[in-house]
């Protein structure tokens, strides 16, 4: 098998995917919240700024799913077949609140009248709570493992996907990510605004913790192959700490008022989750709860060597080029937001 | 219905409508880099001024063209399982390119083309333009090459047998370039060209048919008519280029196209007509031996026919396929003879006079849509029973723990969906034409004046 710096390529892949889809997190995160917070804003120029905090980027940070999602085809074929396939329904839905979210921004400054800017927030912000709770559920679903059979093909029923361990996990990711939306909505605004984010925060952390702390105790307790890992290598345990570490340094730095830190903090802390999530699950994409020799892993999920090389390189080619162009557009619009007539 | 009809449906569906949308932002792309670079090459405010009214309009279809976009991505793994299996390793790497190189390039500069006007440079924010038209441009190289590789496959090997087997890459660079990528491509770009240039001279034309926004109106015009000229024209050449490919590449396509049955016989070419599966016949107007001129230049070479093909190899809505692209051919010659007719009184100094002919033009804006829209009916709806032409069947590449239930409902959720979005879009475009180019404080007041001391002349005498 060829390597590249002594790990494989299917190997690389896995980093790679994982890598783009901890981004979309990261970014479209700080959207999503942003978006689950929106209602909590009375004020029609409150919900205008919070609107174009996200306004010039949230595109750019949805592509990182349409990057994803292509990668993934690419990568791990079966993987996109199999999952997608076998949650159909979540991901159709998905799709649809995808579609809402997109256009509740663009439409809603369109006309004036009260019912009309009143129904897309509504529909901006219920999309932004479905997405991060889709997100999370399709998350717990693959943390779980699922009826995988022989042909590698799901076997189980549809109806699957909604359990108490996908909601769990849901919710657990909508509360992530509506503290990391607050905290970027703080780097944005200013006034009272600022101050109401303040004490929705303070909520949105401790909502967080405790989401947080009844599914860590629940996984540790009922799901033992998501820690075997850390059991059997102790020197893997500086990942978990490390990211207890950078949740607890959010309330810390929130409490100074330094919210871009404290945004610097909540993004590791996306990032350790996920890194945690990937370190238990390989090389194993998707558990069979049939039988482990069903388990839809890396090695037998992956396109060809050929294609993955050929991937690796169009990443190397391409990842500078769209790192340099995400850091301009944000440079661009650093800053407290500023309406003009541009804005939404 | 079962899940294979339903599921095709559905994604026929999608993707038609998700195509009113990309054609425009490659099209008004175009026209906003040619507007904006006038203006930063002449100063001349006023076409700073249309260039941002046109990117209000280009928001509009990018936005909606972006959040329908990634449902047949979606759709690949939800519906078409097996597919995304087979072609996964071939594929995925045009979409995963697609991904990196396009859509990452366009939508990062969207944010400083849309918001940045106050924020950066006149020479920045016009390279945010060019990012953006460039980044729609290079989504149309990856995903038109990732379909051309379903027509015409190249640069890859079968591995395994059966259900498992799956198409791998073996050449790249064979598998970017297939047999008709490029064809296909430039025929893609220039349609949508066309869609932009068409949408921008139906508003214009309104306008000077309402008698506002005129000077802006005028100069917007003839930018939007000099592309449409250019490209109508040279939509000739690719079509042609992208029929010979299908007669070398996908003959049992060619066939359906033409409505042409004897296994192997001298072709005629149709103006219009009505084809008679059943009874094998085409009745309409033709040109005799048209078919075999156009293809080899002579008037003796037999073309084959469908009834050359194994029944279950051949496209099966012949009727439909030869009406869909017999309209785009007749919707392209007369792109052609009305851009034309537009250049030539341009040249006469009288066509803002023609208001006939800027009617037309008002209304015309919905001919490249069909066109673009029937093309690919024709391409893909020629390529059946095939889902990768030769290799796969569509009947085969469906998921298989999907149920028909599911895909009701997901097709009735989109239905609902997509037809409110395509309501809005009407709506809110129509507001935005309504509104106008800011042009106000542009407009020279001198003829208005004079016109009123014409008025006072005339009163003393």
């Amino acid at each position: 098998m060829s390597t590249f710096l002594g790990i494989d390529y299917p190997t690389w892949w896995f980093l790679l995917v994982g890598g783009v889809f901890s981004g979309y997190a990261i970014l479209d995160g700080f959207d999503l919240g942003a978006g689950a917070w929106h209602l909590f804003f009375k004020k029609e120029n409150s919900r205008r700024i919070a609107l174009n905090a996200v306004g010039p980027v949230w595109d750019g940070n949805e592509v990182w799913l349409v990057i994803g999602g292509g990668a993934l085809f690419a990568g791990f074929p079966v993987v996109y077949a199999t999952m997608f396939s076998a949650m159909y329904i979540p991901f159709m839905l998905f799709l649809a609140f995808l579609i809402f979210r997109a256009v509740s921004i663009e439409f809603r400054s369109k006309e004036k009248m009260e019912w009309w800017r009143k129904t897309w927030d509504i529909s901006y912000s219920v999309s932004s709570v479905m997405l991060a709770l889709l997100l999370g559920v399709v998350l717990g679903n693959v943390l779980q493992g699922a009826a995988i059979g022989e042909d590698l093909e799901f076997q189980g029923s549809w109806l699957e996907f909604i359990n108490p361990y996908a909601l769990m996990v849901g919710f657990t990711t909508l509360a992530l990510f509506m503290m990391h939306g607050a905290i970027y909505l703080l780097m944005k605004t200013e006034g009272k605004l600022y101050e109401k984010l303040i004490v929705l925060l303070r909520r949105g952390i401790i909502f967080f913790i405790v989401m947080f702390s009844i599914t860590t105790l629940y996984t540790l307790i009922y799901i033992p192959h998501l820690s075997d890992d850390f059991k059997s290598n102790p020197a893997l345990f500086v990942l978990p700490v490390l990211a207890f570490l950078s949740i607890a340094n959010i309330p810390r730095l929130a409490s100074k008022r330094k919210f871009r830190q404290a945004f610097i903090f909540s993004s590791l802390t996306v990032a350790f989750l996920l890194i945690l999530v990937a370190i238990e699950l390989y090389p194993v994409l998707i558990l069979s709860t049939i039988d482990p020799a069903y388990d839809i892993t890396i090695y037998n999920a992956a396109s060809s060597e050929k294609s993955l090389g050929i991937m690796l390189i169009i990443a190397a080619i391409g990842g500078p080029l769209v790192a340099a162009y995400t850091i301009f557009v944000y440079k661009t619009f650093s800053g407290k937001v500023e309406l003009d007539d541009h804005s939404y | 219905m079962d899940v294979e009809i339903l599921s095709r449906i559905q994604f026929a569906f999608t993707v038609a409508f998700h195509y009113i949308y990309p054609p425009l932002s490659i099209g008004l792309g175009l026209i906003m880099v040619i507007m904006e670079g006038m203006y930063l090459r002449t100063g001349d405010k006023m076409y700073e001024t249309m260039t941002r009214f046109w990117t209000k309009i280009f928001a509009l279809t990018f936005g909606i063209g972006v959040a329908t976009g990634i449902v047949m991505e979606f759709e690949f793994g939800t519906n078409w399982a097996t597919y995304s299996r087979y072609v996964g390793d071939v594929f995925g790497s045009a979409l995963a390119a697609e991904g990196i190189f396009a859509f990452a390039l366009e939508s990062g500069f969207l944010g400083i083309l849309l918001f940045g006007w106050n924020r950066v440079s006149p020479k920045v924010h016009f390279i945010s333009t060019l990012g953006v038209f460039f980044g729609s441009m290079f989504s149309a190289v990856w995903i038109v090459v990732a379909n051309s590789w379903q027509q015409t496959p190249a640069g890859f090997h079968i591995v395994g047998e059966g259900t498992s087997a799956r198409a791998e890459i073996t050449d790249f660079w064979a598998m970017v370039f297939n047999p008709s990528s490029l064809d296909r491509l430039s025929h893609v770009w220039i349609g949508a060209f066309l869609a932009g240039a068409f949408l921008v001279m139906s508003v214009h034309a309104y306008y000077l048919l309402k008698g506002r926004h005129e000077l802006i109106s005028k100069k917007a015009f003839k930018i939007a008519l000099g592309v449409a000229a250019v490209f109508s024209l040279a939509q000739l050449f690719t079509g042609h280029r992208s029929a010979d490919g299908v007669a070398q590449n996908q003959p049992a396509k060619l066939a359906a196209l033409e409505g042409h049955f004897d296994s192997l016989s001298v072709a005629d070419m149709y103006v219009m007509g009505w084809v008679d599966k059943e009874k094998q016949e085409v009745s309409g107007i033709k040109i005799p031996k048209g078919l075999t001129f156009l293809l080899h230049q002579d008037f003796e070479t037999p073309v084959r026919g469908l009834n050359s093909f194994p029944e279950d190899e051949r496209p099966g809505a012949v009727n439909a396929i030869f009406q869909f692209y017999h309209i785009m051919v007749a919707i392209g010659m007369f792109l052609i003879a009305l851009s034309l007719l537009g250049v030539y009184y341009w040249w006469r100094g009288t066509l803002f006079e023609k208001r006939w002919l800027l009617g037309l033009f008002v209304f015309a804006v919905i001919l490249p849509q069909i066109a673009n829209q029937v093309g690919w009916y024709a391409a893909e709806m020629g390529r059946q029973p095939w889902v990768v032409y030769g290799l796969l069947r569509t009947s085969d590449a469906l998921s298989k723990v999907v149920t028909a239930n599911q895909v009701v409902f997901s097709l009735i959720m989109f239905t609902i969906i997509y037809t409110l979005l395509l309501a809005l879009f009407i709506y809110l475009l129509n507001k935005k034409i309504k509104h106008g180019p800011d042009d106000s404080d542009l407009i020279d007041q001198r003829s208005h004046q004079r016109e009123m001391a014409e008025l006072f002349e005339s009163k003393k005498a």
